[in-house]
C-alpha cells in the first residue's frame, strides 16, 4: 500500500487516542464515585492519575503536530489530525474537572457528612454516560452516537438548573450548610462542563467523518420564554 | 460571494487522438481573473486539456475534438483567427523556452508579429511586461544580452513576460516551475498570484502544495476524465469523488 509509513503513524495516533479515551472515562468514573461514596483514597488516587492522562494528552499533541510537518496530510487524513488535535484538548479538559471534583471531595470530607444531592448524582451519571458514547463514537467513527451525545448535553444542562435551585433553597434553609452548598455547586458546575467537552469531541467525530461543522444545539426556551441555555 | 464572469466554457468536450479517447465528455466552467489548476496523475488528459485552450492540439494530424470550448462567449474550434486566439491565450511551458536572441528582442517577438513598429511604444511594452512579470530590475541593464545568460528562474519569467507582452487575457501554464528551484518557484507563485488581478490564469501542476498555495479552484483529471471540480479549500479538505481523495492523500493504486 502506498504511504504505509504514513498509514502505521496515523493507526498509533487512533491507538493513543483510544487509550486517552478510556482512561479518563474510567478517571471521571472514579471521581464521580468518590463523590457519592465520600471516599477521599479514591479522590486522592484520581488526582494521582489524572497525570498520567496529562502525560498520554502531551504525546498525542506532540505526534499529531509531528504528522503535521512530515506528511503534509489532506482531506480525510487533515481531518483525522484536526480531530485528534482538538478532541484531545477536549478529552484533557474533562481529566482536569474529574480532577478538580475529586479535589472538593476531599474538602468536603474534610468538613463534615455531606449529602449529594439527587440531581448531582444523575449529573454524574449522565456525564459519565456522555463519556462513554462519546468515545463509543470516536472509535467507531459512528456519527449516530455523536448525535445521540450532542442531545444527551440537554439533559445535563436541565439537571444543572435543577441542582443549582436545590442547592440555593438548601442556603436559605440552613446557612450552616453554605460551604457545602457552593462546594457541591462548583461539582456540579464542573459535571456540566464535562458535559460540554464530551459534546464538542461528538461534535469533532461528525467534523471528521463528513467535514461538516455545522450542528447546533436545538434553542431551548424555558416557561418565561428566555433562552435557558447555559452561558459558559 | 461575488460571481465571477465566466473566461473560458467549456461543454461535453471529447478529444481522440487516433482512436485513443484522451478526454471524455469534459464539462466546466472557468472564471475570469482566478487561477484554476488541473491537477492528475500523469497521462490523465490534463496537458491535453490545456492544450485545447489555445488550439495547441491542431498541430498534431490524429487529433479529433468534439464539443464546445468558448472563451469570453466565442466558439474557439469555429470560424476564427488562431493567431488572435494565440494572442489572446497565453501559454509558459515546463522548461523555459526562451529564443536563442537578446532579453530584448524575446519580448519584442510578439508585438512586432502583431505588426508593432514604434520604437517608444516598443520600449514601453517591454519595460511593463518585464515589471509585471518580476524582472525588470534585474535586467534592465542588460536588455541587449542574450537571454540564455539568465538564470531557469530567470528564464522562466521570461517566457512569462513574453507572453504578457502581446496583451493576453489568459495565461496558460503547463509546469511552470517544476524545472525550477524553490526560491524561483515562490517568484513564480507570488507572480501568478499578482498576475490574477488582470489576468484568468489554468496552471497544470504535478505538486498539489502549489495548487493549494495558488490555485482558487482545482480539477482532478483521471484517465481522460475529470473527476472532482471545486473551490480548491474544499477539494483538499473535502473532496467528494473517492479517486480524488485516494490521489491527493497519497494512496494512489
Amino acid at each position: 500500500m502506498a504511504r504505509s509509513r504514513f498509514e502505521r503513524e496515523l493507526e498509533e495516533l487512533n491507538t493513543g487516542l483510544i487509550k486517552l479515551g478510556t482512561k479518563t472515562e474510567q478517571l471521571m468514573t472514579a471521581s464521580a464515585k468518590s463523590l457519592v461514596d465520600q471516599n477521599v483514597e479514591q479522590a486522592l488516587s484520581v488526582i494521582e492519575d489524572e497525570r498520567e492522562i496529562k502525560m498520554l494528552a502531551s504525546e498525542i499533541e506532540q505526534q499529531s503536530m509531528q504528522i503535521l510537518l512530515m506528511q503534509q496530510p489532506v482531506a480525510s487524513d487533515l481531518r483525522k489530525i484536526t480531530t485528534a488535535l482538538k478532541a484531545t484538548t477536549d478529552i484533557r479538559r474533562i481529566a482536569d474537572q474529574s480532577k478538580d471534583i475529586a479535589e472538593i471531595v476531599i474538602n468536603l470530607c474534610e468538613e463534615e457528612d455531606y449529602t449529594t444531592p439527587t440531581d448531582i448524582r444523575k449529573m454524574a451519571e449522565s456525564t459519565k454516560q456522555m463519556l462513554s458514547r462519546c468515545i463509543e463514537s470516536f472509535v467507531n467513527m459512528d456519527i449516530e452516537i455523536a448525535k445521540e451525545v450532542i442531545e444527551m448535553d440537554n439533559i445535563v444542562d436541565e439537571l444543572f438548573l435543577k441542582a443549582k435551585a436545590a442547592l440555593i433553597a438548601l442556603i436559605r434553609k440552613n446557612a450552616k450548610k453554605a460551604d457545602e452548598a457552593i462546594y457541591l455547586m462548583m461539582i456540579a458546575k464542573y459535571l456540566e462542563k464535562i458535559g460540554d467537552h464530551a459534546e464538542n469531541v461528538a461534535q469533532w467525530v461528525i467534523y471528521c467523518v463528513t467535514g461538516e461543522r455545522k450542528i447546533r444545539k436545538i434553542k431551548k426556551t424555558g416557561e418565561d420564554g428566555k433562552d435557558t441555555r447555559l452561558k459558559p | 460571494m461575488e460571481t465571477k464572469n465566466i473566461s473560458i466554457k467549456v461543454d461535453n468536450l471529447d478529444l481522440f487522438y487516433g482512436e485513443h479517447q484522451a478526454l471524455k465528455s469534459v464539462t466546466m466552467d472557468i472564471a475570469e481573473k482566478e487561477i484554476t489548476a488541473f491537477i492528475g496523475p500523469s497521462g490523465c488528459g490534463k496537458s491535453t486539456f490545456l492544450r485545447c485552450f489555445n488550439r495547441m492540439n491542431d498541430l498534431i494530424e490524429s487529433c479529433k475534438i468534439t464539443g464546445l470550448i468558448e472563451i469570453d462567449g466565442v466558439d474557439i474550434y469555429g470560424k476564427i483567427d488562431v493567431n488572435k486566439l494565440r494572442k489572446e491565450v497565453g501559454m509558459v511551458f515546463q522548461k523555459p523556452n526562451v529564443f536563442p536572441m537578446s532579453i530584448y528582442d524575446n519580448i519584442a517577438f510578439g508585438p512586432r508579429t502583431h505588426g508593432v513598429k514604434k520604437r517608444d511604444y516598443l520600449e514601453h511594452i517591454i519595460e511593463d511586461s518585464l515589471t509585471k512579470a518580476g524582472l525588470w530590475e534585474e535586467v534592465k541593464d542588460t536588455l541587449n544580452k542574450s537571454a540564455l545568460m539568465l538564470s531557469g528562474g530567470q528564464q522562466q519569467r521570461l517566457c512569462i513576460a513574453r507572453a504578457l507582452a502581446v496583451s493576453p487575457k489568459i495565461l496558460l501554464m503547463d509546469e511552470p516551475t517544476s524545472a525550477l528551484d524553490p526560491i524561483s518557484t515562490g517568484k513564480i507563485e507570488e507572480l501568478c498570484d499578482k498576475l490574477k488581478e488582470q489576468y484568468t490564469i489554468v496552471i497544470v501542476t504535478h505538486n498539489m502544495q502549489q495548487a493549494m498555495r495558488i490555485s482558487d479552484k482545482t480539477a482532478f483529471f483521471l484517465l481522460g476524465e475529470m473527476l472532482e471540480f471545486g473551490e480548491t479549500s474544499q477539494v483538499f479538505s473535502q473532496p467528494k469523488n473517492k479517486k480524488c481523495e485516494n490521489y491527493i492523500t497519497g494512496r494512489f493504486g
